[in-house]
């Protein structure tokens, strides 16, 4: 569509896509003609400008060293929320506030949560790593044998196969991106090989599959194909440079990069080698897509592409038109993302969102978009491509092709209406 | 042999020594795991119901079993409420309504079900049943769902036997489907 010039004041603006989406140069080159008029046209009025107050804490010495370090006090609003089953305090999830974070690393203490019975409080001395099944050496392993192997690190998403589930509605859930999509977080992830291990206890040829079993009281178990356990699977010691989380699996867990959540088995105390899958309660009854026919979809395993803008949105109130960035999360469980699209006018028109580097494989990839919002309706919205070339389909595309009656693997283009207020809701486009 | 060939045969015995040179200095600080213990923690059980323990139990035995640990969760019968329901909505998984998805509906192995609630049930003290109770209240939900009779009895040889209304009820995912 033809770019909307006028709404700009009188600088030579890079207009990309309707309502206001700018070209990223605007913010990545400082010192550009264009720059300089629109820093200058945004400058606030002096007199109305705060005082330079001297603070106390500019005269008086701050507190002292903690071993453990917390965020500011000022910061108790970036926290999880959750909800859990009936009768229990700790079976649920728990979700990230990805509106309130920024990069593409989400903070130990508020990476999602999902979990079947509680946290464990595991001893990592007594707590043992049993692989055995279809081996020729089934093998016991301490938390302190697998600290001397050697270890890699991999940075990867993880994405609670329920996640997005709202999508699925018939009306548009009034609730913003940590209530719809915060059961997805990004950590660096330290560990040994699972296929080191499984080759020292040798595989027997007839295998195919591996059951991964927690140590919570849930016991929770999913089957894992051998060819992916053998590939890239991280028996993950470490997050983010620290041991694993007890929320997350300490002292082990298991580490499928780009798989749902729930198969990433927490608490890891056993590997079983098997023929074929084990049909465990998780991979039947739950985390299967119930398709119109009634047929159901069963090891829908790699988490489909999938972008979803965390700034602006709900609860994120924009006090005056002028220039934003528009940013958020893309990520693809088949690979790199290639390409974020932004809308601004309810996918009337398009522009590509800057990739922040670094992009990696089956990781969050953060994009920013310069926006100049003109005060008016905006209707706002995100679509990742992958580097298979997948497409991240709209909220219609996705029920047409699934129908809406089931709750998983849910992908689809999320959609926020800015009111002429600064207002962000979630709307269906 | 030509040349050729002889630098082939000498590269893959290059190749060979040095994934054996690669195994060999793997660090291999597992231990041999023995037989009992493996069984104390080999609790899953696939469809075949290989690992299926000794013991029995029929629906009738069962109902016992449910109203002393399984009613406060699952509500009468199976019904559900304040948890899962477990009996009933077969023929509510094709069309527009939500499926109601239960043992009986949707779960394709009755081995899955002796899995799951010797690992997993009853959620505030699991693995406390005894392997007979487990049985009882797997025949007592399966009677409930009409798929066993009342006289049935529910073993290591019997279950696995056990055609679940939903077996054939599920496709293996292939991206694009």
């Amino acid at each position: 569509m033809a770019a909307d010039r006028s709404t700009v004041h009188g600088s030579d603006l890079d207009i990309v896509a309707g309502n206001g989406l700018i070209h990223r140069r605007m913010f990545l080159t400082a010192g550009t003609a264009a720059a300089a008029a629109v820093a200058s046209a945004a400058l606030p009025n002096p007199a109305a400008a705060d005082a330079l107050p001297v603070e106390p804490w500019m005269k008086l010495p701050g507190s002292g060293f903690v071993g453990y370090g917390q965020p500011s006090k000022y910061e108790e609003k970036v926290a999880r929320t959750w909800n859990t089953a009936p009768g229990t305090t700790g079976t649920g999830a728990a979700r990230t506030p990805l509106q309130l974070l920024d990069g593409m690393i989400t903070p130990n203490g508020v990476h999602f949560e999902r979990s079947h019975s509680g946290i464990p409080d595991i001893n990592p001395d007594t707590h043992r790593l049993l692989i055995h099944g279809l081996v020729k050496r089934p093998l016991v392993f301490t938390l302190e044998s697998l600290g001397r192997y050697p270890r890699e690190s991999r940075v990867a998403f993880l994405e609670c196969g329920g996640n997005g589930q709202l999508l699925y509605q018939k009306e548009p859930a009034p609730v913003g991106v940590q209530a719809i999509h915060g059961l997805v977080s990004c950590a660096e992830w330290t560990g040994v090989k699972l296929s080191v291990l499984l080759q020292e206890a040798g595989v027997d040829p007839k295998a195919k599959w591996i059951l991964a079993e927690g140590a919570d009281a849930a016991g929770m178990s999913r089957s894992v194909p051998l060819a992916k356990a053998m590939e890239d699977a991280l028996i993950a010691l470490y997050q983010n440079g620290e041991r694993v989380r007890p929320s997350n699996g300490y002292p082990m867990r298991l580490l499928l990069p780009g798989y749902e959540g729930n198969i990433n088995v927490k608490w890891l105390r056993r590997i079983k080698v098997t023929e074929g899958p084990t049909m465990t309660k998780d991979e039947t009854s739950k985390y299967t897509i119930t398709l119109p026919d009634g047929k159901s979809l069963q090891f829908v395993l790699p988490q489909e592409g999938k972008s979803v803008i965390t700034q602006p949105s709900p609860g994120l109130t924009m006090k005056e038109p002028g220039l934003y960035e528009i940013s958020g999360l893309a990520w693809s469980g088949y690979g790199k993302i290639t390409k974020v699209e932004v809308s601004a006018d309810g996918g009337k028109s398009w522009a590509n969102a800057a990739l922040q580097p670094p992009v990696l494989s089956k990781a969050l990839t953060r994009f920013r978009m310069p926006w100049r919002w003109n005060g008016g309706p905006a209707v706002l919205q995100s679509r990742a491509t992958d580097e298979t070339g997948y497409v991240q389909p709209t909220r219609e595309k996705m029920i047409a092709a699934r129908g809406n009656r089931t709750i998983y693997h849910a992908n689809a283009i999320t959609t926020w209406a800015v009111s002429d207020k600064g207002e962000v809701k979630h709307v269906y486009a | 042999m030509s040349t050729r060939s002889a630098l082939l045969v000498a590269a893959l015995g290059f190749t060979m020594a040095s994934a054996v040179a690669f195994a060999a200095e793997s660090p291999n600080l597992g231990r041999v795991a023995t037989p009992e213990e493996i069984a104390a923690w080999d609790i899953s059980i696939g469809p075949d119901g290989v690992g299926l323990p000794p013991g029995s139990g029929t629906p009738k035995q069962g109902e016992t079993v449910y109203a002393a640990k399984c009613f406060a969760c699952h509500g009468e019968k199976g019904a559900g409420k304040p948890n899962d329901q477990l009996v009933g909505g077969q023929g509510t998984l094709p069309g527009d309504k939500p499926p109601v998805k239960t043992v009986g509906s949707f779960w394709p192995y009755a081995t899955t079900v002796f899995d799951y609630v010797r690992r997993a049930m009853p959620h505030n003290e699991s693995k406390s049943l005894t392997n007979d109770e487990i049985y009882a209240v797997v025949a007592y939900i399966l009677n409930l769902n009409g798929i066993i009779a009342d006289i049935d009895i529910m073993d290591a040889r019997t279950l696995p036997k056990v055609k679940m209304p939903n077996r054939d009820g599920f496709v293996t995912f292939s991206r694009g489907k």
